[in-house]
């Protein structure tokens, strides 16, 4: 739209300040902030679905699936690049998606949330019952490299982490913004409003939603990755429900109406879990619960309504009136 | 000479319905064909047929010599058929440039761009265009939410003309109109179109639009055409009168 002044590439020199910042920040702030960035990476994929009307519930399986891609490759081939590893955790998740995708985007709504669910139980149960893949144990992998640069010391491989998560995490945030305000975003929104005129138009509903799936599925494989390499452990806990369960909340906090919001949210989640955890050990859900209750009644769109609702509003009278003008003119 | 639409023993049943039988009827290039008939009669069927949403139980559908009989309504659409609706099937959300920028996209051959912003590249002038011939330029950046039901009506043709369509088939558009806008309407709808001599069809159920408007009527009673042709010949017919324009009671 005209009247948007800045351009998301804009966004890139904050990116890479945010990444350098993590120099200053103590080490605890590190890995919490890499957590929240790979799970917003996934509320990402997330909220770019849900622009065509559907929801997975079910991320967990392209999450698995990078994460598990990832380890193999890494135990059979030695690769412990921090940046190849993100780049095959999202072909792992993005192919994966590529395939699920046209099974279930002929469904909508509580269907095809109720298939991706289903989708990743089952990755789960084959994932436990796998003994080549260490059962539901799980296995181990080597410490992450970037660029040949082998991290021994833990700050430094935490900040390395927190770098390379937060760089991705923005290259990704600002591929979604430009992606949004295309013309195949605005497709996208026109799908979930009314899908049957999408065809009458002479569009396929059906490849738009696959690709807005795939490009979800790619996120959360590259954040399957994230979570490898922080973890330096999988196991089939990445597949189960309440981790996609986790990605859908991150994703209603923050709404659908901005890209930022999903980090803001991420971080937020991140936060309040560790400090309830830490404060009320037995009771930190019940807090969990309480903080997503108030952002839902108080902040129904999200998050991101604290100021991408009003700059929409703001414009639209700005632009209404020369607009209303040259449709006078004969 | 070729008909652009010919349909040749149309044939559909709803259970005990029977919404087309032997249905046969070409319609050429540049004809406006109003079709009439009373509800149920099956003039909404024979649309939906044509435009690859219902597909016929036996029968051909012809467009241009291209039987489009069994395809869905996105092949139908881009083979050169656009439809407009009873009920305006709109983004209601997006506002009506955006709403046109999504018609323009789908006229278009091309893949649609990931990075090129939705309005770029002349889409917002073309989008803007299209809405200026129906006198809704200063609606451009309005939601669909914030119209009244007659603009969102001529939106939803204006939608349908984006990809320059061969075959034009318009549901009832006067219908929710009010008495005093409806031949407006109708003049802006014929107006708009003009410019693409596109060939129209039009369901409509009012007879002083049938009569101003189309220079040609087809009648339908029960799935089957009871009467075809002038519009002054067809509206005296007395079958006609019987069962559609209830003209003998």
């Amino acid at each position: 739209m005209r009247h948007w002044r800045f351009h998301p590439l804009m966004m890139i020199l904050p990116v890479i300040a945010a990444a350098l910042a993590g120099r200053l920040l103590p080490t605890w702030t590190l890995s919490l902030a890499t957590v929240a960035a790979s799970n917003a990476l996934v509320a990402l994929g997330i909220v770019i679905l849900a622009r065509t009307g559907n929801v997975s519930f079910g991320q967990g399986l392209f999450f698995a699936a990078g994460g598990y891609g990832v380890a193999l490759v890494a135990n059979a081939w030695g690769v412990t690049d921090a940046a190849a590893q993100m780049l095959i955790g999202a072909a792992c998740g993005g192919l994966l998606g590529l395939l699920v995708g046209p099974l279930i985007a002929r469904y909508s709504g509580i269907f095809f949330g109720m298939l991706t669910l289903a989708l990743s139980m089952v990755f789960y149960g084959a994932l436990v019952k796998s003994s080549a893949l260490g059962g539901s144990d799980g296995f181990n992998v080597g410490r992450p490299t970037l660029f040949g640069i082998v991290f021994i010391d833990p700050r430094e491989a935490d900040f390395m982490l927190y770098a390379v998560s937060v760089v991705t995490i923005g290259v990704a945030g600002i591929a979604a913004a430009i992606l949004f305000r295309s013309e195949f975003g605005l497709v996208s929104l026109a799908v979930r409003e009314n899908n049957l005129r999408v065809e009458y138009l002479g569009l396929s509903a059906n490849r738009i939603i696959v690709a807005n799936f795939a490009i979800a599925a790619a996120f959360a494989g590259a954040s399957g990755a994230f979570a490898l390499m922080a973890q330096r452990h999988i196991d089939p806990q990445f597949a189960y429900w309440t981790t996609s369960g986790e990605f859908v909340f991150i994703a209603v906090l923050a709404g659908y109406q901005s890209v930022m919001a999903v980090y803001v949210a991420s971080l937020a989640l991140e936060l309040v879990r560790s400090f309830s955890n830490l404060y009320l050990p037995n009771t930190w859900q019940l807090v969990l619960g309480l903080f997503l209750l108030g952002v839902i009644l108080f902040l129904p769109r999200g998050i991101g309504s604290l100021w991408a609702g009003r700059a929409r509003r703001r414009g639209a009278p700005a632009i209404a009136e020369p607009v209303a003008d040259r449709g006078g003119a004969p | 000479m070729i008909p652009v639409l010919s349909a040749r023993k149309l044939n559909k049943q709803f259970g005990a319905v029977i919404a087309a039988e032997e249905l046969s009827l070409d319609i050429s290039a540049g004809q406006k064909v109003s079709l009439i008939g009373a509800n149920g009669a099956g003039k909404t069927t024979f649309v939906n047929m044509a435009t690859g949403y219902l597909k016929p139980d036996s029968g051909a559908i012809m467009l241009d010599g291209t039987d489009i009989g069994r395809r869905s309504p996105r092949q139908v659409a881009r083979l050169g058929i656009s439809r407009s609706f009873q009920i305006p099937q709109l983004f209601i959300d997006l506002t009506a440039v955006e709403n046109l920028a999504v018609a323009i996209a789908g006229a278009r051959s091309e893949a649609l761009s990931p990075y090129a912003p939705a309005e770029a590249g002349g889409r917002r002038e073309q989008a803007i265009g299209l809405l200026d011939r129906f006198g809704l330029a200063g609606q451009a950046d309005r939601p669909i939410s914030a119209l009244a039901g007659g603009v969102r009506k001529l939106i939803d043709i204006a939608m349908a003309l984006a990809r320059r369509p061969k075959l034009l088939l318009l549901d009832e558009p006067t219908s929710g109109v009010s008495a005093e806008e409806k031949f407006a309407t109708m003049d802006r709808v014929i107006h708009a179109v003009a410019p693409d001599a596109a060939t129209i069809v039009f369901v409509e159920h009012d007879m002083d639009i049938v009569s101003r408007y189309a220079d040609r009527v087809v009648a339908f009673y029960s799935g089957r055409i009871i009467a075809d042709g002038e519009p002054t010949a067809v509206l005296r017919d007395p079958d006609v009168r019987r069962y559609v324009t209830g003209g003998l009671r």
